[in-house]
């Protein structure tokens, strides 16, 4: 493997290139589907090869093949090559990298139990036994429940001396009960939504989630929610969102502003820009003094945790708002040398056909003090919301509306009715400013996107978002139509 | 590129080693290149070549799935191992409707070699023109031109071969002030299918439009729709509600609505592999020859896509709408959609409008419920407020939860140009044209 490395290098070095790196990425992924009490898939994917990714004269290329062999090698570091000068004819400035990136050494996640040494029965065994349970509950139309497990080896080397390999570890899984009736369709999921929480870890972390016995209950609430009064209409009230629920409002309106590559227009023409322009470092109010968000690579569990990025930087953590001001960015080296700042190892590929762009690592809502049960006494009329069920957000990351699979109101300090197609909508510091109250590390959570779509050609990343639930003051919540 | 008896030999090589057992191989290779530029000026430059093949193995009953990329004998016999090792710890499928057999296909001729071969160099000339132009404008462009090929091929142990080769060109392009943005945008398998260099005009004519926008007040307004934003409606629509499995699970906006007049009498929309001027691909992601499919004719309902499973379930053939591994929980779904143009040119529907906004593309569009087909999401890269059949001014980005269902149920005009887009990730394609809403129902605005 290292030969292979050091030829692309060498060879890039030759052709002219004045910065070269090369990823070698393995990913396994094996995922169990159980559908209405049957196996509705089972499957083992395996997708292995490399990508050359280098400067010359100061302009990007990057080449990438499956075949890992020293003839295609050398074709696609001169691929890379032959890109790179063609990337000099629209002009522009020059890419600068700022300091020479060299770690070495190796990383794996920490875990108890290799979720690819737990046999396929006994997958098998769990979700059916919480499709039996779902089962249970009549009016359930379909009942869905996944088990994915992920090993990805990554060798990492770049022309400044870098040298680093990993195995990242992910599990993930989750349950769903749709109940369907007249012309309402319900959907309760469980850990989090779309069928999936994940997690870097063992198979420890899945059965953790203690997933059958809480199937019985999903389901019933599903069912429940067709008959459930409808979220009051286009209303301004006090919102309390549950910790998956915050943990995608965090991903939305605060992870994605916070790319510095989005901010100086490379994703303008498809993700979009950011509001969080740079004189606005250190100076913004971006929330009330209860918002504290972090971004960093070590948390455990986080689906951002690693030894070091796609660029070589060491993992890390980076404070983005503290006590409501907004103080940093996710960066890499290329966007951070723009601000005279170094990179804090954001950059990320979603495999070896891919170039790393600057992605979220573990993007987190810091805890606050209050018990849940003491922030519901406190709240005299609200309604509390959890388990998203649609997200969308404008281009610049101002103005979002969320739905979510089910909302209870909450009337003098206590939960009352179940509440049917919540929605809630807001502009982003408007919102974050309205924050009064976080809950305390009891309920605090790590949780997982698995979904996070960004560049092109597309690529999804794997993002965590620790957080506990939050009360939000004077929210507009109810628009369906 | 794998040309017909490669691909054909490796999918046998795989075969051959599943035997005693029924198996179906499926071999993707790809080679494509994405030249993207922001800023005016290009900052990635991309390429990739791969080759996966995907299998299914039918152990009696059960069914195991796998894929790889490594493609060497060591590679195939692994590949075949784990499918094989699945199937054994799968449950028995009573309901698997077996793999194609006695299947006829028509090949279509999608392959433009100057697409294919497109290079580094004739991808860059092209996008500089547009960030040239930007730039003596004061504006700044970004946007992606990717060129390439891609092979699919199956074979199955019941004697099915089927090879499919197709070139690929997409372009893109949003030009910005520092008030205002346009967009353009475009899909094809020809390389002159798309005129890069003229196209960034269009952009460029938007963003100089909509420059000093205007906050206005939410709720509900006629509409005139560019094809982004139609091709949006037929995503969603597809999305939430085209595929028979929705149906089947109650949550398609056509549950109810099946052979009722649900939309305006003007609305076509079918399902189309084989059209030159779409996306072709002849059949599916299990082999089955594609049927051109109606989907809503004139204004009526006619009903779902099928794959195997859900066609063995309504007692109907596979219509071929099966998709990719990787999406197979969505399937099957409308991948290659048309919808039916009009007769007017997008200045006639612009002049006839009396009082409304003209809409560029929808952005960031989610499902809100999905028996109506109810989404909310943005505008995005241009919109106007057009007063007396004239632009007035241009508008701040708002933000709509509508009925995609319920607004194509009321049109004053249909476009008579169309253009393909092809959606990035699920690779849906549709030809659309510009659409003219009696109503659209905006619930919020941006900052």
């Amino acid at each position: 493997m290292n030969d292979l490395m050091s030829r692309a290098l060498n060879l890039a070095g030759l052709r002219g290139a004045q910065y070269a790196d090369i990823r070698v990425v393995e990913n396994h992924t094996e995922s169990v589907v159980i559908k209405d009490g049957g196996v509705n898939n089972l499957s083992n994917e395996e997708t292995a090869g490399f990508g050359v990714r280098l400067l010359v004269d100061g302009y990007w290329g990057f080449a990438s093949s499956r075949e890992l062999a020293a003839g295609e090698v050398e074709r696609v570091t001169a691929l890379a090559v032959e890109i790179a000068r063609a990337s000099a004819v629209a002009g522009g400035e020059r890419v600068e990298l700022g300091l020479p990136v060299s770690s070495q050494g190796v990383y794996q996640t920490p875990f108890q139990v290799d979720p690819f040494s737990v046999s396929l029965e006994d997958k098998i065994a769990l979700l059916l036994s919480a499709d039996a349970e779902m089962g249970r509950v009549a009016g359930i139309r379909t009942r869905i429940g996944n088990l994915c497990s992920i090993r990805e080896h990554r060798w990492f080397a770049n022309s400044e001396g870098a040298l680093t390999e990993q195995t990242i570890i992910e599990s993930g899984g989750g349950i769903q009960a749709t109940a369907v009736a007249g012309g309402e369709v319900q959907v309760r999921s469980y850990p989090n939504a779309f069928v999936r929480q994940q997690v870097t870890g063992g198979w420890e972390a899945v059965l953790s989630w203690n997933i059958p016995r809480n199937a019985y209950r999903i389901a019933s609430e599903a069912v429940a929610l067709l008959t459930a009064d409808p979220c009051p209409s286009d209303t301004i009230t006090d919102l309390i969102l549950g910790g998956a629920q915050l943990g995608l409002q965090v991903h939305e309106s605060c992870g994605h502003p916070i790319e510095l590559d989005r901010v100086f227009g490379s994703e303008a023409a498809y993700a979009g820009t950011s509001f969080l322009t740079p004189e606005k470092l250190n100076s913004f109010q971006y929330g009330s003094p209860q918002v504290n968000l972090t971004a960093d690579s070590i948390r455990p569990l986080g689906l951002g945790t690693f030894g070091w990025d796609d660029e070589g930087v060491p993992a890390q953590s980076t404070p983005i708002v503290r006590q409501g001001l907004f103080v940093g960015y996710l960066m890499s080296r290329e966007s951070a040398a723009r601000l005279g700042m170094q990179s804090n190892g954001c950059m990320r590929a979603s495999g070896w056909n891919r170039i790393p762009l600057v992605r979220m690592t573990n993007v987190s809502l810091e805890p606050g003090e209050w018990d849940l049960d003491d922030l519901i006494s406190d709240t005299e009329r609200g309604i509390y919301m959890e388990t998203n069920r649609s997200w969308s957000i404008d281009d610049k990351r101002y103005n979002f509306q969320f739905g979510t699979e089910i909302g209870y109101e909450i009337k003098n300090g206590r939960l009352g009715r179940m509440l049917r197609n919540p929605t809630y909508t807001g502009i982003t510091p408007e919102f974050w400013n309205s924050c009064d109250a976080v809950c305390s590390e009891k309920s605090w959570n790590m949780w997982g996107t698995p979904n996070c779509g960004k560049g092109q050609p597309s690529q999804i990343a794997h993002t965590g978002h620790g957080a506990a639930p939050a009360r939000f003051r004077n929210v507009r919540v109810g628009v369906l139509k | 590129m794998e040309n017909r008896e490669d691909a054909q030999k490796l999918i046998e090589q795989v075969l051959r080693r599943c035997a005693p057992q029924h198996a179906e191989a499926m071999l993707v290779a790809a080679d494509s290149s994405l030249t993207r530029f922001a800023n005016n000026a290009i900052h990635q430059n991309v390429h990739e070549r791969d080759t996966t093949l995907y299998l299914r193995l039918l152990d009696g009953k059960r069914l195991g799935r796998s894929s790889s990329n490594r493609l060497d004998s060591t590679g195939l016999d692994e590949l075949v191992a784990r499918a094989r090792l699945f199937a054994k710890a799968s449950r028995e499928d009573a309901d698997f409707p077996g793999f194609v057999s006695d299947a006829k296909y028509q090949s279509v001729a999608s392959f433009d070699p100057a697409a294919a071969a497109c290079s580094p160099q004739q991808r860059a000339t092209r996008v500089s023109v547009v960030c040239r132009l930007a730039a003596e404008k004061a504006l700044n462009a970004s946007g992606a031109y990717s060129t390439g090929w891609e092979v699919t091929a199956l074979g199955n142990t019941n004697g099915v071969f089927a090879y499919h080769a197709a070139s690929r060109v997409d372009y893109q392009a949003v030009v910005m002030s520092d008030d205002s943005s346009g967009h353009v945008e475009s899909s094809g398998w020809r390389l002159d299918d798309i005129p890069v260099e003229a196209l960034g005009g269009e952009a460029i004519r938007k963003a100089e439009l909509g420059r000093k926008p205007r906050k206005i007040e939410p709720g509900e307004y006629p509409v005139l729709l560019d094809p982004y934003a139609t091709s949006d409606m037929l995503e969603n629509l597809d999305f939430h509600g085209m595929g028979a499995m929705t149906v089947q699970e109650g949550r398609s906006w056509m549950n109810g609505r099946l052979g009722e007049r649900a939309m305006d009498s003007r609305v076509s929309i079918w399902d189309d592999g084989y059209n030159l001027e779409g996306n072709p691909l002849p059949f599916d992601y299990e082999g089955t020859p594609k049927q051109k499919v109606d989907i809503v004719r004139q204004g009526v309902v006619v009903g779902p896509v099928y794959d195997r499973r859900t066609a063995q379930k309504d007692g109907v053939e596979s219509s071929g709408h099966t998709l990719p591994s990787k999406h197979r929980q969505f399937s099957p779904a409308a991948t290659h959609m048309f919808m039916q143009p009009g007769d007017s040119s997008l200045e006639d529907m612009l002049h006839s409008l009396m009082h409304g906004l003209y809409i560029t593309r929808f952005w960031y569009t989610r499902l809100v419920h999905p028996r109506d087909c109810v989404v909310t999401g943005m505008t995005r890269d241009g919109v106007f407020m057009v007063e007396d059949g004239e632009l007035a001014y241009a508008v701040k980005n708002l933000r709509f939860t509508q009925s995609y269902v319920q607004a194509l149920a009321e049109i004053d005009a249909i476009g008579r140009e169309t253009r393909l887009l092809v959606e990035s990730y699920y690779n849906i394609a549709s030809r659309v044209p510009a659409l003219q809403l009696k109503r659209f129902n905006f619930t919020g605005s941006t900052v």
